[in-house]
């Protein structure tokens, strides 16, 4: 969009030589362009990058009174392995055998809602949501704890902990091939 | 026969005013940016589904990553105090000049017997300084629990504010080593903190 040169200079037919005057208009189209490119390269590299926070809250460990005794039906409890597999059951422990599940929409997204919704029709009361421990074994990654917090806080479980593993639910994952 | 003429008109717009606006965007995107510092402890973070940004300011940031524990803080002059705390802390005699040194670095990770050496480097040479992290074991004493809790004191005596915490971790980190930092920051009843991700789609 290159703008023409219209003046017509340089076509004088004898006579007076007048100072040709020259157009106060600049082609800005150039620096239109890099202005844009610039405020995209700063719009990319700030609003992006923004990292961003996820809470968390654990138990006070100082207050030991405060526990409250909850039914066992209401629990469920997930114990992560190693390869981003996770074991879930519902109860006391060692009565039913784990189930295996992975990650992902239809794998531990699906059975945590399944199960809250199971959980609060059979039970009454206004206390009758479900109540997930998460287990973290030694073997399990960050990104896999980052994960199962994520997806509770996607299906809505109202409470949960993070507690530690203990040495037979280790050797029941072993068992299992997942640590 | 006769044709209609159209008229032809000029191609050429008037920028003026898309050359003002942009210059106006532009300068307020300068203006607003806050240039990335380069992270000493290279941490690839996990992704989650939250939305709510990293408060920017009052914040002290655990990286953990390759077995190594990392500490940062925002603010000069929370650095220089808090540096001059830990130094009481460990009879180490820090100069004015180590602690305008030290107010600039934004991360850091080496132990405090080393840390004279590390801030007498310049900022090239500290990018390829082999950082062993801060040491943490189960005393109650270690090094990074008193960078805590001197952080946070410090926080308070200056901002009259808490000082809140964001752990930083590797995506592929095993899980003891975000327990051991937890574990830190727990001991000092500290129950409630951010993990650092980044956004996902459902």
């Amino acid at each position: 969009m290159a703008e023409l040169d219209t003046s017509g200079g340089g076509k004088h037919k004898g006579g007076k030589i007048r100072s040709k005057k020259a157009s106060t208009r600049i082609d800005l189209t150039a620096m239109v362009d890099l202005a844009f490119l610039l405020i995209t390269f700063f719009i990319m590299t700030t609003t992006l990058a923004k990292p961003k926070a996820m809470d968390m809250f654990m138990p006070d460990k100082t207050k030991k009174d405060v526990q409250l005794p909850v039914p066992e039906t209401r629990t469920m409890t997930l114990w992560l392995g190693a390869n981003d597999k996770i074991e879930w059951y519902i109860g006391a422990p060692g009565k039913s055998r784990p189930t295996i599940d992975n990650f992902g929409k239809d794998g531990i997204r699906k059975t945590l809602v399944e199960q809250n919704k199971k959980i609060e029709e059979t039970h009454q009361g206004p206390d009758n949501y479900m109540i997930v421990l998460v287990k973290p074994s030694d073997k399990s990654t960050y990104k896999d704890f980052v994960n199962i917090i994520d997806e509770i806080n996607i299906a809505g479980i109202k409470s949960y902990g993070v507690v530690d593993i203990t040495a037979p639910e280790v050797a029941q994952l072993k068992k299992d091939g997942n640590y | 026969m006769a044709r209609i003429k159209v008229p032809r008109k000029s191609t050429a717009m008037d920028m003026t005013a898309m050359c003002d606006v942009a210059f106006l965007l532009l300068t307020f995107f300068i203006l607003t940016a806050k240039l990335r510092q380069e992270d000493p402890l290279h941490v690839d973070v996990p992704a989650s589904t939250t939305v709510i940004p990293v408060p920017d300011d009052n914040v002290a940031t655990l990286s953990v990553g390759k077995g190594k524990i990392f500490f940062g803080i925002e603010g000069t002059d929370i650095r220089e105090a808090l540096l001059d705390e830990m130094g009481k802390k460990y009879n180490i005699a820090f100069t004015p000049t180590e602690k305008k040194r030290f107010a600039v670095i934004p991360t850091f990770g080496v132990p405090i017997a080393q840390l004279q050496q590390y801030i007498a480097l310049d900022e090239e040479k500290r990018k390829t300084y082999p950082q062993p992290g801060i040491p943490v074991d189960t005393t109650e004493n270690n090094e990074l629990t008193n960078w805590i809790y001197e952080a946070r004191i410090v926080t308070r005596n200056l901002k009259n504010q808490e000082l809140r915490f964001a752990i930083k971790g590797d995506a592929r980190e095993e899980y003891p080593a975000y327990k051991k930092v937890v574990d830190v920051l727990q001991k000092q009843a500290i129950n409630k903190f951010s993990l650092i991700t980044s956004l996902k789609t459902q």
